[in-house]
């Protein structure tokens, strides 16, 4: 008997990494969908999910959400995906390149806001405000699609923005301005609607200038293409459209 | 186990002998044999532990490395991670110590509580710590409104900021190896000490810390480390802009955003000083981290 519990220790753990797999050995006829989203999609596609399971019974939409380049860095790295929906073209170049991004096609669009406290204290109203001294001001890097959009629009705007800081995403924006440190942030429109409660959105004419393109596929691979396919037709039609628009996306 | 017979120093009879290696003592003694099955486990896990870093150095572009890692951007990041992980390890140094020493001799009353204050931060995830720093002192803070509206300092987005939040992670480290150190050692020469008539500054001077002397090394070694590799509380607290709050970790972050083979190199660099800061003290570290 002794000797019988490091064995069962030993099994345990293999059960427990084989758990940690796929769930592949799963027998249930269930099927599984995996979505990978950009996580200004949250709100939309959890709406989605939603629909997509009442009318597809027996299947499990799983939709992991994260920054677009994570994303893509998984695919490419072999995660499996049935669908991939990412916050700019660049990072479904990025699958692209590996031959594996299908045929992308752009669902919605974002533009930036100047993200303001609900108070708006240093009475911010356009671009220029943002450079104003006693300002403390916070955007995204330019490494990462929000940064990369408002050096855009400072440069059409011909305003020096002098941030406190460059965050790695556009969420650490915004909570830097809900948290009162920041008296603004640039984030995209859709995050202004996720939190308005605690922060109002000031809009500026060049923000058109630097939109967002949100593209989607079902990349090569996908263990489950037409339950993909079907996904995508879902979040591209008059549903999707409608549930993109409420959370302040523009649909083409 | 039986005190080694080549423990430095007369002050520490009672250390146990290490783990592994450096045993040369223990060679002629009978050793319990060890059930096999232990074995698998411990391979796997010894793999969980190194793998993951030959994963990184398989994925390096080796030819672009010299170049990757001395590019303005990551010597800017590098500079400021050595400098705010050396004040933070000073000041862990400054504030830890004593509370080390408070807490292995002082009595002081809610020991128990207190020491379980002390290790929050080792649990806690840094971004949570980041969080309540930033609630404490940022500008709408319990603190930090007063320091804003009557000193006029504000806290995060500053250098200030990183130290303190590398301080807030690293800090338990340091307490917890020298409070151990301590402990080890009991406070017998101490009492001696004072029954000869010395005063508690000459025997915290001369007694105490030389005692902790040995465990030093270690408990700021671990601090250093830690501080180097802080991530979620500086980027809660402090913010992220080059030369002033971006330390390597968070520019390793953001480099995976837009170039992944300048962050698997960052990241080598940083593996490689934090293996030679922990080579550096490897004997002392093994035994504090005990």
């Amino acid at each position: 008997m002794r000797a019988r519990a490091p064995l069962g220790l030993a099994v345990a753990l293999v059960l427990a990494l084989a758990a940690c797999g796929s769930g592949g050995g799963n027998p249930a006829p269930r099927r599984t969908v995996t979505v990978l989203a950009a996580a200004s999609l949250t709100e939309v596609f959890g709406r989605l999910e939603q629909r997509f399971e009442a009318e597809h019974p027996g299947v499990d939409v799983k939709i992991s959400y994260g920054g677009s380049s994570d994303l893509a860095q998984q695919i490419v790295n072999g995660a499996p995906a049935d669908v991939f929906a990412a916050a700019n073209t660049s990072t479904m170049d990025t699958v692209a390149r590996a031959g594996l991004a299908g045929q992308p096609r752009v669902f919605a669009t974002n533009e930036l806001r100047i993200a303001v406290p609900a108070d708006n204290p240093k009475n911010i109203g356009s671009l220029a405000d943002l450079a104003k001294d006693g300002v403390v001001l916070v955007v995204c890097a330019p490494q990462v699609p929000c940064g990369a959009a408002t050096q855009k629009v400072a440069t059409a705007a011909g305003v020096r923005l002098r941030p406190a800081s460059e965050e790695p995403d556009v969420k650490s924006v915004l909570g830097k301005v809900v948290a009162g440190e920041a008296d603004a942030g640039l984030v995209y429109v859709t995050d202004v609607h996720a939190r308005g409660d605690r922060v109002r959105g000031v809009a500026f004419p060049e923000a058109a200038g630097a939109r967002n393109d949100y593209p989607i596929t079902v990349p090569s691979g996908a263990p489950e293409a037409e339950l993909g396919r079907q996904f995508v037709e879902l979040v591209r039609g008059q549903v999707g459209r409608e549930a993109l628009t409420a959370a302040g996306f523009q649909v083409p | 186990m039986a005190a080694a017979p080549s423990s430095p120093g007369p002050l520490r009879p009672d250390r146990p002998s290490v783990p592994f290696g450096r045993g040369g003592a223990d060679r002629h003694r009978t050793r319990a044999a060890l059930p096999w099955p232990l074995w698998g486990p411990a391979l796997a896990g010894l793999g969980l532990l190194v793998l993951p870093v030959l994963g990184l150095v398989a994925r390096a572009d080796w030819v672009r490395l010299p170049e990757l890692v001395t590019s303005d951007a990551a010597l800017t990041a590098l500079g400021l991670s050595l400098r705010t992980a050396a004040a933070s390890t000073a000041l862990c140094l400054l504030l830890g110590g004593p509370l080390a020493v408070v807490l292995a001799r002082g009595r002081p009353p809610g020991l128990r509580v207190l020491r379980s204050l002390v290790l929050l931060p080792l649990v806690l995830p840094p971004v949570v710590g980041g969080l309540a720093l930033l609630y404490l002192l940022g500008r709408t803070g319990l603190v930090g409104r007063y320091l804003d509206l009557y000193l006029g300092v504000r806290v995060p987005f500053t250098t200030t900021a990183v130290v303190l939040a590398q301080t807030f992670v690293a800090m338990p480290f340091l307490v917890v190896s020298l409070e151990g150190a301590l402990r080890t050692a009991g406070d017998r020469y101490e009492t001696v000490a004072a029954t000869l008539g010395a005063r508690p500054w000459t025997v915290f001077w001369r007694v105490t810390v030389p005692l902790l002397l040995p465990g030093l090394g270690s408990a700021v070694v671990l601090a250093f480390a830690r501080a180097l590799g802080e991530f979620g509380a500086t980027i809660a607290f402090a913010g992220s802009l080059a030369g002033q709050t971006r330390t390597l970790p968070l520019e390793i972050y953001l480099q995976r955003e837009s170039d992944v083979d300048g962050a698997v190199a960052l990241s080598l660099l940083l593996v490689a000083v934090a293996a030679v800061v922990v080579v550096l003290a490897r004997p002392r570290a093994v035994e504090g981290a005990r």
